[in-house]
């Protein structure tokens, strides 16, 4: 960023390299950056999935059912109606990344709004907003997550809405707690002494500084909500057949584990994967940027 | 005077640790704290159960689609539909809707089930046993080796143990745990043949339940000298289960006995045993150990009060029978009332857990009360 822009008073007081010392600080951990590549890896098979797949995800070929893995034409083998495992677990990547980032994106908007204004405004508003957020933590996160998938009926869609719901009470109170510790520093106090609105003292001036422990929130959030959505897809929650979700692949073969040990398997390799990915990646951000979070 | 004379019978120097000390200046120099400690902490229990109360009732009420139809499928005719929201209270105004079951809940009904038409309230108790005992013997699984190996890890930092124990607690919590179970089933029941793929106990075993505790009912059996066999079966079911659901918490209790542990250990009494010769075995399980658990027991009671409720999972794939499954069949059914007083006990006792847990914590660590 330009230096002597920093000094004006519409840009966020954060130091100038603070995100690129960040970066590099990141690039040095190990651990974070096997999370990174993880990532990565499952970002490029999803988005080039049709290119990349072998064969169509849906396909059936009854004739080739149960083939095992590392048979030729089919590296990973086939799933009980014969379509192709390696197409089936590439296609789930973009599922799965989807609903981890679109349920933490839902997340993020809801609680982000309450946290900001709870901790913005204090008093009655805080109350009202921490009360809502203590009973929502009353119920413990799976339960609350199936309960409200089941109210508004199985889909993948309303899955996402569901773990977007429950996950939402931390990051209200995340964003709550950086925006109280900054709500009367000097640079906001100087700001609202030139008469800037409350609505963009919040947005523009405090919430960016909120965005550092909120990183971190939620690329743990990420993981946890794909594993969220395959537990939903499990129980028949979340995505419907024959969607090539990996929770449910898991589910409709369970009854094969007897016989294809794979097609149960493959799938959970999958979403440890990624899951670990979120996982390491999220304990290296945390680790530098926020030291207070570190276990 | 007589203050002061009371003040030197429980003369902090001579008690032995922390714990004890702040358990002895609670009970001793401010009766009256801990009980308004708990008092304060129970009276803002209420807004809370009064507020998940609520939640769970517009939950359910504000369902899109008519719970009736739902319930009686799409070839009820309009006269069994008017029946069942009578029934239901369904046609009566949202609020006074809300009134009904706010009085009926705090008078301890839970209304009926649409399947069973059992009172829900039985069909949980009787259930109960089954999820606690799981609860218990996962929370007690994942404590033992959780501590061992976060108090190896942190005794050995940075060295292969430390390693392989983080690396493996870290893909724990990565782990579906529905996944976890299959693979448990695969290698153990299927592959092996060594342990049972789901039940409490052998069919074959006839047995009239004592505590409906499995593993104390065996226990008692065996005690009265009437065969092993009971308590043997129900070892053998519970272990999968057990090993599915205690492995996040292990990972969690792992982690944060390792980094609580490395935290003590760098303290300065820690440090002054140490130079006084205390035998590095005495340093770390006597003086270290006892603090570094203080976060760790945190953990614990609230990963028991996570497994209480979240054994959903776990419990369907293993057919165990308690209320986990049973909460899962009536969403399945769409069995409103069930679904709406399981929701609303299990919240309840989640709720109640995560004070106890406070509370107790409280005990133990004298400087939360100061705050």
């Amino acid at each position: 960023m330009n230096e002597t822009k920093t000094a004006t008073t519409d840009e966020i007081p954060a130091e100038p390299g603070f995100w690129r010392e960040s970066w590099y600080q990141l690039t040095r951990n190990r651990a974070a950056m096997v999370g990174l590549v993880i990532i990565a890896l499952f970002a490029i098979l999803a988005i080039f999935a049709p290119l990349l797949a072998p064969a169509d995800p849906v396909v059936q070929s009854i004739s080739e059912r149960m083939t095992p893995p590392l048979s030729p034409g089919y590296l990973l083998g086939t799933d009980d109606l014969g379509r192709d495992m390696l197409s089936r677990i590439i296609y789930g990547g973009r599922i799965s990344l989807v609903i981890g980032v679109v349920s933490v994106g839902i997340s993020l908007v809801l609680g982000g709004i309450l946290g900001l204004a709870a901790g913005y405004f204090g008093g009655w508003t805080d109350r009202i907003i921490m009360r809502i957020i203590d009973i929502m933590l009353a119920f413990p996160y799976i339960l609350l997550t199936i309960v409200i998938v089941a109210m508004l009926g199985p889909s993948l869609f309303n899955a996402m809405v569901a773990i977007g719901i429950s996950q939402m009470p931390r990051y209200a109170r995340v964003i709550r707690a950086s925006v109280i510790s900054e709500r009367e520093q000097d640079y906001v106090l100087a700001e609202r002494s030139l008469g800037t609105s409350d609505l963009e003292l919040m947005f523009r001036t405090i919430l960016p500084n909120a965005l550092a422990p909120t990183i971190v929130q939620a690329t743990l959030g990420v993981g946890e909500a794909i594993l969220s959505s395959a537990g939903l897809s499990f129980l028949g929650l979340g995505a419907q057949p024959p969607t090539p979700e990996w929770g449910l692949m898991i589910a409709s073969s369970k009854q094969f584990i007897t016989t294809a040990w794979w097609i149960v398997t493959l799938p959970g390799i999958a979403i440890l994967l990624t899951v670990l990915g979120f996982n390491l990646l999220g304990d290296g951000l945390r680790d530098i940027l926020d030291p207070r979070m570190r276990d | 005077m007589q203050r002061i004379g009371r003040f030197e019978q429980t003369k902090p120097a001579r008690l032995p640790d922390g714990p004890v000390l702040a358990l002895a200046s609670l009970l001793g120099r401010e009766p009256s704290f801990m009980l308004k400690f708990v008092a304060k902490r129970l009276v803002s229990l209420i807004p809370t159960l009064l507020g998940v109360v609520t939640l769970v009732f517009f939950m359910i009420a504000l369902t899109p689609g008519d719970p009736a139809r739902i319930m009686l499928g799409e070839r009820a005719n309009a006269e069994q539909l008017a029946q069942l929201r009578a029934e239901l209270g369904l046609d009566q105004p949202l609020v006074k809707q809300y009134g009904l079951y706010l009085s009926r809940v705090v008078r301890g009904d839970l209304g009926n089930s649409i399947i069973s038409q059992q009172k829900i309230t039985d069909e949980l108790s009787e259930r109960l046993p089954a999820t606690i005992e799981l609860a218990l013997m996962a929370t007690l699984f994942a404590s033992i080796l959780g501590i061992v190996l976060g108090v190896a890890a942190a005794r050995k930092r940075n060295s292969w143990v430390d390693y392989t124990t983080m690396t493996g607690a870290l893909v724990g919590v990565s782990m579906p745990v529905f996944w976890l179970a299959l693979v448990l089933i695969m290698v153990f029941s299927i592959f092996l043949d060594l342990l049972p793929t789901g039940g409490r106990i052998d069919v074959r075993i006839y047995f009239k339940p004592i505590t409906n505790f499995y593993l104390l009912d065996g226990l008692i059996l065996m005690l009265k000298g009437e065969g092993t066999e009971v308590f043997v079966s129900a070892l053998k079911h519970i272990i999968l289960p057990t090993i599915a659901l205690g492995t996040i918490p292990l990972a969690i209790i792992a982690r944060t006995t390792r980094s609580s542990m490395l935290e003590v250990l760098k303290q300065d009494y820690v440090k002054t045993a140490r130079a006084a010769g205390v035998k590095e075995r005495k340093v770390v399980y006597r003086y270290a150990l006892r603090n570094a658990l203080l976060p760790v027991v945190t953990v614990i009671g609230i990963q028991f009060g996570l497994l209480l409720s979240g054994a959903i999972l776990t419990e369907t794939i293993f057919s165990w029978p308690g209320i986990g499954k049973w909460i899962y069949h009536a969403i399945g059914a769409r069995d409103f009332p069930a679904v709406q007083g399981g929701i609303l006990f299990i919240s309840i006792f989640f709720v109640l857990i995560n004070l106890t847990v406070d509370l107790l914590y409280s005990v133990i660590n004298p400087r939360i009360r100061l705050k």
